[in-house]
């Protein structure tokens, strides 16, 4: 049966199994948003064209599932742009449908023509211009095969209006074959049992788990190797929820706010368990400090991963799991009895602390929300403070449940993820750890989130600040706070969510958070909290930039 | 260091851009590129001399196996592989100097493929010692303009480059 451009489109979502989709119509998809008013996919109208592809992210994260996102050429789709680039950071599986103007018109600087292959290229891992409708079919197959499997990442996908009202029969390829693209799964055999073998011989062994092990889905067995063979655990922002961080092998997180137990750990290590996560500069500090004494065993999908940061001695590439699966089979428990008690005392000594006062400090906040939810949540989060007070004092004890842009570090993408995250997993309680700042950069999908009767708590840690640029500025900059202080500017925010349609809280006591907190809970609507803290709080322990890791300030102290 | 490398794509449209849009945005540098389709119409070839460390190498090699648009990436190595570039220089001469022109030409192993009034049009190929060779013996008569397709190389053994998907990446 022959179709329109715009019918196989929606055909092959319906073959890929898309329940939701996020955009924003325009002149150059009206045919794809005319065959989507009757189409069994739920549509998600946004409010701007970024929470569009934050959404689809926050979707993807919190479900596994490939996120897809729909926006019309030109500003359409350049707003899409850093939702994009978040997502490719972060490698998370996204398709991301753009109109373009028509065939014959490209390259003519025609009405509302930008070229989003082009713009997109370094933020994609691969992106299409469809020439010819024949191709349709088979570009759609082969984007959502590149997106979600190896190392996901988006891959936009750009259709020329008159393409979508052309026709062609329709033929849905059943398989995908691109001579170029073969991602390793299975690790080679000899290097895991090298890498077993360096297990079973280390003293101070550390498993650092990354966002590749919640990609793969590999909890369960990073779990099992850390507690089969007492291996302590440290997680980068977007690893947390691999391993539960209630548990005593936890260290949390690791980096520039990271524990200075996991910090002083990994430098003492002997090996280094890597397992999707890269060695980002915000993990290793400066590179030639860290961990001296480790040798490093690195699982990642990506070969380009491995020792571009850090020499590796035992390279497996190969999907977390399934390696970690076989490693399982192979490791003998080593003797980490001694290295345990070591890094038991330092977790004792430099917990995690803050002054615990009469005040309200964002800390409590978190350590309350985690109370309140018994940690069964979905946290997203913005960027500054807000982030790294989430990461340090909610305890995440399970996968998918962290939902930070770390690579990018995106302000306003906590709130479109969470409602990306919400349509995913409608029963869970999903919140946006927000600052004052970042939750204005999207702030207009409350009208989203209300219109689908979403339960976000938007959680504003407000204190009239760009507080991490600030705390930057205090601590190395003299004080001298250039354009930072958001005071006396700020809208009313419970103005704001009624003017919404959503409810406003405004809390400043400290005795009344967790109350606050409970009444949010029970609310089915979106709520935003709005708690006044300590303005001038700072996030601690820190590693100055370019300082190695185990260089900490405020490690031990509040 | 300079690296030549091989890299064999997929002959379509904006394959290069990804090439050398990875190769600017992660700071590689090239020093010359040549591109052409190959045995098999589909597949485009393009030698790349590169400049780095072996860890540099490493990861352009790495990152261009990423490209979903590339087949397959080749490291030549060193007595392993020859390599070629064209060149065409025009050059100008004086009723005085037309015969030594000529002659250093010839000398040089280059062939006059026009003349005009007042210049020349050489045309040359060879390895990268023997272009420099040439060009140092003809810049005294003085070289209007020099023109380089980037160099193309292909490696001595007897076995044939397919186009058979990346290799396994196992290490
Ligand atoms: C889109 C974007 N612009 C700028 C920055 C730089 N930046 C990082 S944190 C930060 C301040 C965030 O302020 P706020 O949202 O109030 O969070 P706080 O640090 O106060 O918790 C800024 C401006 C960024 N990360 N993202
Ligand atoms: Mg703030």
């Amino acid at each position: 049966m022959k179709m329109t451009g715009a019918e196989i489109l929606i055909e092959c979502l319906k073959r890929e199994k898309v329940e939701v989709l996020f955009g924003y119509p325009g002149g150059q998809v009206l045919p794809i948003f005319d065959k989507l008013y009757d189409a069994p996919i739920k549509f998600i109208l946004v409010r701007h064209e970024q929470a569009a592809a934050h959404a689809a992210d926050g979707y993807a994260r919190a479900t596994g599932k490939t996120g897809v996102c729909l926006a019309t050429s030109g500003p359409g789709a350049t707003n899409l742009v850093t939702g994009i680039a978040t997502a490719y950071m972060d490698s998370i599986p996204m398709v991301a449908i753009t109109g373009q103007v028509k065939s014959f018109l490209i390259g003519n600087d025609a009405f509302q023509e930008a070229d989003i292959t082009g713009i997109t290229r370094p933020i994609t891992k691969h992106n299409y211009l469809v020439e010819d409708i024949k191709d349709l079919a088979r570009i759609m197959k082969e984007a959502f095969h590149i997106a979600s499997t190896g190392r996901p990442g988006p891959v936009l996908v750009d259709i020329p209006s008159d393409i979508q009202m052309q026709q062609c029969e329709f033929e849905y390829p059943d398989k995908v074959s691109i001579r170029g693209y073969n991602p390793t799964y299975i690790g080679h055999v000899g290097q895991i049992k090298r890498a077993a073998k360096a297990i079973s011989e280390a003293k101070k062994p550390i498993l650092y788990v990354g966002g590749g092990a919640i990609i793969s889905n590999a909890s369960e067995e990073v779990t099992e190797l850390a507690i089969n063979n007492e291996i302590p655990v440290t997680m980068t922002l977007l690893g947390l929820g691999a391993f539960p961080s209630t548990h005593e092998l936890s260290l949390g997180m690791l980096g520039m706010h990271g524990t200075a137990y996991a910090n002083h750990s990994i430098m003492d290590s002997d090996l280094i368990i890597s397992v999707g996560a890269r060695f980002d500069d915000r993990v290793t500090g400066k590179v030639d400090a860290f961990a001296p004494h480790a040798k490093v065993i690195h699982i990642d999908i990506d070969p380009a991963s491995v020792s571009k940061n850090v020499e590796v001695d035992i390279p497996i590439v190969g999907d977390a799991k399934l390696v970690l699966k076989e490693l399982n089979k192979f490791v003998k428990k080593p003797d980490t009895k001694d290295w345990i008690k070591t890094v038991a005392e330092w977790k004792n000594k430099y917990s995690l602390k803050y002054k615990d006062d009469n005040t309200l400090r964002p800390q409590y906040i978190l350590e309350q929300i985690y109370e309140a939810t018994k940690g069964d949540a979905i946290i997203c989060t913005e960027v500054g403070q807000n982030q790294m007070w989430a990461a340090q004092f909610f305890k995440f004890t399970k996968p998918r449940t962290m939902l930070s842009s770390g690579g990018l570090g995106t302000m306003g993408y906590g709130f479109p993820a969470a409602i990306g995250a919400q349509l995913g997993k409608p029963d869970a309680h999903v919140f946006d750890i927000a600052g004052d700042g970042s939750i204005q950069m999207n702030i207009q999908e409350l009208a989203t989130s209300v219109a689908n009767k979403l339960p976000i708590k938007i959680v504003i840690l407000n204190n009239c600040y760009l507080g991490m640029v600030r705390q930057w500025q205090e601590l190395f900059y003299n004080h001298r706070y250039s354009y930072t202080c958001l005071n006396g500017t700020e809208p009313d925010f419970v103005k704001l969510a009624d003017a919404y349609g959503a409810v406003g809280m405004l809390i400043t006591k400290k005795e009344d958070v967790r109350s606050a907190i409970d009444k949010a809970l029970a609310i089915n609507n979106t709520v935003i909290m709005d708690f006044r803290i300590e303005r001038e709080e700072n996030v601690y322990p820190m590693v100055p930039a370019g300082e190695a890791i185990n260089k900490m300030i405020g490690g031990g102290l509040a | 260091m300079k690296h030549t490398i091989s890299v064999l794509v997929e002959n379509k449209f904006g394959v290069l851009a990804r090439i050398s849009g990875l190769f600017s945005a992660r700071g590689f540098n090239i020093s010359s590129l040549a591109v052409g389709e190959t045995e098999d119409p589909t597949v485009s070839r393009m030698t790349i001399v590169v400049e780095g460390d072996d860890k540099t190498l490493e990861q352009i090699k790495k990152q261009s196996n990423k490209l979903i648009d590339v087949i397959k990436v080749i490291d030549y190595r060193e007595g392993e592989f020859i390599d070629r570039e064209l060149i065409l220089i025009k050059i100008s001469f004086t009723s005085k100097n037309k015969k030594d022109l000529l002659a250093a030409v010839d000398a040089a192993g280059g062939k006059v493929e026009s003349s005009g009034d007042r210049s020349i049009c050489v045309e040359a190929s060879g390895d990268r010692a023997k272009i420099k060779t040439i060009l140092e013996l003809l810049k005294p008569f003085g070289i209007l303009e020099v023109v380089r397709t980037g160099r193309i190389a292909i490696d001595t053994t007897d076995k044939g480059l397919k186009a058979d998907g990346k290799p396994e990446v196992n290490e």
